[in-house]
């Protein structure tokens, strides 16, 4: 049983020292007799760059500058402070929000939003200035996607300090929410992760005693992983050193599902440690469909407008990726996960997993 | 079987009541109001008395589009001599403007259409009152013969004048529509105001509503001087009159007594230019003649002092010259210009043809040559009588009220000979009219100009100013004003509705209008700096306390920094 060392106490004081430090900026500023201003890296579509050596997109060198003397940027200048202001708050309180609840909350305050876009949009600059993501602020999306399997996890949410729970105890899978998030890891005997794009699949894969026949963790990404699923898959990987393999429908959107996992989005560009770049793609591949004859659909037109798109994709110059988009380029024919089923219930796993694990 | 006949003056225009400006009830009543208006004010013009005018329309009870109303008009004037009266009220083309300067009448013929107009529709007497400040008030009671375009007295009564009060009192019944006709009559006193701010105007309608313009200063614009013709505006027939009644025995006499800005140099280079000089044979000189010219030499320093009467002698007999022009101009190569001919007037060798005599193709010439001779004078404007950058101001103020006017009078001009002034205003807010587009007053010789509007040259050259460069938009509540003084207006119509596109008088509008654009451009962007900065304040002062307030609360400060010096920047940066 490997010692595990967790990040999550750690990384709180660093979110509200940074928090705190912004705020010090702004005062001395204001002290000085200076309109405040703040400066961060801009994140216009020409300063999104790709990073090859750490396989995700990085903000380049430009950067903006906002100051409270412009008057067209006083107001989200305002509702950037009063935004660090609510998340440390929320930090210090140890409470949860959602980015619907930052756009009402901001109400009580008298710095209201005109719609949700723009209060997403303070937030995202908030994480840009502060260098942390917002659900390191506790300002998480709706969550729709769980984790299952041996893993014992200890909670550090107010209430359930120091209790511990083991992954296995509900048999729906536990939701990768706040709590889960900010959890310490204690100990597991799985050797790997499996991420699984459906929740067919992943309740099947249960049902199927995957976990324990393969070692393995599986979670459920719910089609595009949440930055929190995303981050704990990072973890998961870093923390705990399991490799993660990641299946998906044998489409371009399943491939870009496994891909935004292993690399990241340029709307993250800002933030690190949402990617596992060592994570594999293990299927449905365009190959598969052919190897394992599995019944497939027509390529449609959106879908192979897609492809070409993600074939010019700086993310895609891996050799299997080149491959399997040529490959579904030239079948025109894509598959779901669930089209194994035409070979019986079990033969996913019993056949088509192993295989693809090894 | 064609019969020919003549018909009289009042004929004609009984026949042609729409060229005046008389097509139907309303435009009626609305011309008859404006013609006695203006011979009104053209009246106080010639007494400097700020003028007080009463108008008054009554209906008989009845009313609808062809109901007779009483309209009389009452000023404080010079007042009409009383043997004149007569003609004045009752005879089409009798008056006293057709004379050579600004005038708002010129044809002697709006007052009496107006009358005429009335008799052909009610056939009811006009009755005039007036004295010119004698002891005596010659009341007439008139109807026009129309035919014989003479008036008829049905009635002369003499009443004593004790308060020795001068000016004319007109009444005359007519057919007319004064529903349809309010609007334009409004409008017309309203603009009428404007551009005679020194003015009373009280005017009663049929329904006895009082409508009082009120004047704010007794100041009047100088009045215009008479003045002869200028060379470039002449024609053939003017001439032909000329040379009729002339005293004058030579064509230079002729040239500078009759015309405006001539003088001898310029009759004289005029008159060589058009071929109407004879000089002596050098040849045919007498020893007197020669004598003559050597004085005269030396009495102008440009030639050699020690040309004696030997030289001209010697160089008369080698000469192969056949007159005493080019006889100089050859042997003196050194002198220039015009010496030669004021050399030759002063010597006497000069002879031009006695204007009376002068044949019908001279006369042509003649008239020719004036178009294309370049060294007239242009005409100055001493015949115009402008209102003035001031008084065009007071009366805008007046009856707009704006929150910003800019006035400018351009320098005189002339076309084809008739000297012209344009007076361009423009004013923004206050009362103008916010309607989508500009409110235009038109003036000429201080008539407003109410109809046609997009026929006349000024609206062609606002429509054609690309307005956005002065910050001004179609929504704004602007009104821009225009006036043209000269003494022979180009209106395009006997109605005297709008201004044909004369090229001199367009250069004069357009730059006059891009002058005051420009003010206007200024105040505007001054305005927008200032509510800009106005603004900023309010946004500065409702955001930055907040900001100061969570950034303490994130910094875990005790108390917020102060802003307040912050927010006293931006009030100075206002004050500016």
């Amino acid at each position: 049983m490997k010692k595990i060392k967790s990040s999550a106490m750690e990384r709180k004081k660093e979110v509200l020292a940074s928090l705190t430090n912004f705020g010090a900026r702004l005062y001395d500023q204001m002290e000085e007799g200076v309109f405040p201003w703040i400066k961060m890296p801009s994140r216009s579509i020409e300063n999104i760059l790709y990073s090859p050596e750490l396989r995700q997109y990085i903000l380049g060198d430009k950067t903006v500058r906002r100051s409270a003397q412009n008057i067209r940027h006083i107001r989200p200048f305002t509702q950037l402070v009063w935004g660090a202001y609510f998340a440390k708050e929320l930090a210090k309180h140890r409470k949860t929000s959602t980015l619907r609840d930052v756009y009402y909350s901001a109400q009580a305050y008298d710095v209201p939003f005109k719609d949700q876009p723009e209060s997403n949009n303070i937030i995202t600059d908030l994480e840009t200035t502060v260098g942390f993501a917002r659900e390191d602020f506790n300002v998480f999306p709706e969550e729709r996607s769980a984790v299952f399997g041996d893993l014992t996890i200890e909670y550090t949410v107010p209430g359930y300090e120091g209790r511990q729970l083991n992954l296995t105890s509900h048999p729906d899978g536990v939701l990768i929410g706040p709590a889960l998030t900010s959890a310490e890891f204690v100990e597991t005997t799985a050797d790997k992760v499996i991420a699984i794009e459906k929740g067919g699949l992943f309740t099947r894969f249960i049902e199927e005693l995957v976990h324990k026949k393969f070692n393995a963790l599986l979670v459920l990404t719910a089609g595009q992983a949440p930055r929190a699923t995303r981050h704990f898959l990072h973890r998961l990987n870093k923390e705990l050193d399991l490799p993660v393999h990641i299946f998906t429908d044998g489409d371009p959107w399943g491939m870009h599902i496994a891909m935004v996992i292993i690399s990241g989005s340029a709307n993250a560009a800002h933030l690190r440690e949402l990617t596992t770049p060592d994570a594999k793609w293990s299927g449905v591949w365009a190959t598969d469909i052919v190897d394992y004859k599995l019944p497939s659909d027509h390529l449609t037109e959106v879908d192979v407008k897609r492809l070409y798109e993600l074939q010019r994709d700086p993310r895609y110059e891996g050799e299997l990726w080149q491959r399997e988009v040529k490959t579904f380029l030239k079948i025109k024919r894509k598959a779901e996960q669930e089209a194994f089923s035409r070979y019986g219930l079990t033969y996913i796993v019993d056949e088509y997993l192993p295989a693809k694990l090894e | 079987m064609v019969t020919f006949e003549e018909i009289s003056p009042a004929d004609f225009f009984y026949r042609n009541r729409d060229i005046a400006g008389f097509t139907n009830p309303a435009r009626a009543i609305f011309s008859s109001v404006r013609e006695l208006m203006e011979n009104a004010l053209d009246a106080s013009e010639l007494t400097r008395i700020p003028p007080e005018i009463y108008i008054r329309l009554s209906d008989e009870g009845e009313s609808g589009p062809e109901a007779a109303i009483w309209l009389r008009v009452m000023d404080n004037g010079s007042g009409v001599p009383a043997r004149h009266v007569p003609s004045a009220f009752g005879q089409v083309l009798f008056g006293s403007k057709f004379k050579l300067k600004q005038a708002r009448g010129t044809f002697g013929l709006g007052g009496k259409m107006a009358i005429l107009y009335g008799q052909i529709t009610t056939h009811k007497p006009a009755s005039v009152a007036s004295s010119t400040g004698t002891s005596k008030i010659y009341e007439y009671k008139l109807m026009i013969d129309i035919q014989r375009n003479r008036p008829i007295i049905l009635d002369r009564k003499i009443r004593v004048n004790e308060e020795r009060w001068h000016g004319t009192v007109v009444e005359f019944c007519l057919e007319g529509d004064y529903i349809r006709a309010m609007p334009k009559i409004l409008e017309y006193l309203k603009q009428t105001a404007v551009v005679n701010p020194y003015a009373n105007i009280t005017f009663v309608d049929p329904k006895g509503r009082l409508y009082k313009f009120t004047r704010v200063t007794t100041k009047m614009p100088p009045p215009p001087k008479e003045t002869l013709p200028h060379p470039y505006g002449v024609d053939v027939e003017t001439i032909q009159r000329l040379t009729s009644i002339t005293e004058c025995r030579n064509m230079l006499d002729f040239m500078r007594t009759h015309f405006h800005r001539v003088g001898e140099n310029i009759s004289l280079s005029f008159l060589e230019f058009a071929g109407f000089i004879r000089t002596t044979d050098p040849k045919k000189m007498t020893p007197e003649d020669v004598t003559r010219l050597v004085q005269a030499m030396q009495s102008f320093k440009e030639f050699p002092k020690e040309v004696d009467v030997e030289t001209i002698q010697r160089l008369t007999s080698i000469t192969e010259c056949r007159n005493m022009l080019d006889f100089m101009r050859t042997h003196f190569p050194e002198v220039q210009g015009s010496v030669f001919l004021r050399l030759l007037q002063i010597a006497g060798f000069i002879r031009t043809k006695d204007p009376r005599k002068l044949e019908p193709d001279e006369i042509v010439r003649l008239v020719r040559m004036m178009k294309r001779f370049k060294g007239f004078l242009p005409p100055d404007a001493s015949c115009l009588s402008p209102l003035g950058e001031e008084l065009l101001e007071a009366g805008i103020l007046k009856e707009l009220n704006p929150e910003f006017i800019a006035v400018y009078q351009r320098k005189p001009s002339t076309y084809s000979g008739h000297p012209f002034i344009v007076e361009i205003a423009i004013a923004y807010g206050g009362n103008v009219p916010k309607k989508g587009d500009f409110a235009m007053y038109r003036f000429a010789n201080r008539i407003p100009l109410l109809y046609d509007e997009v026929s006349d040259v000024s609206w062609k050259i606002i429509k054609s100013i690309n307005w956005r460069r002065y910050k001004v938009t179609p929504d704004m509540p602007i009104a821009i004003l225009v006036h043209l003084c000269s003494t022979k207006v180009p209106y395009k119509t006997v109605g005297k509705e709008f201004i044909a596109d004369r090229p001199e008088v367009k250069r004069e509008i357009l730059n006059g209008l891009r002058e005051v654009a420009r003010q206007l451009q200024r105040f505007l962007s001054r305005r927008e700096h200032v509510e800009k900065q106005r603004r900023r304040l309010v946004t500065i002062s409702k955001y930055l306390p907040k900001i100061a307030a969570y950034s303490t609360e994130l910094a875990e400060k005790e108390k917020p920094p102060d802003v307040e010096k912050l927010l006293k920047g931006v009030k100075k940066f206002e004050e500016d």
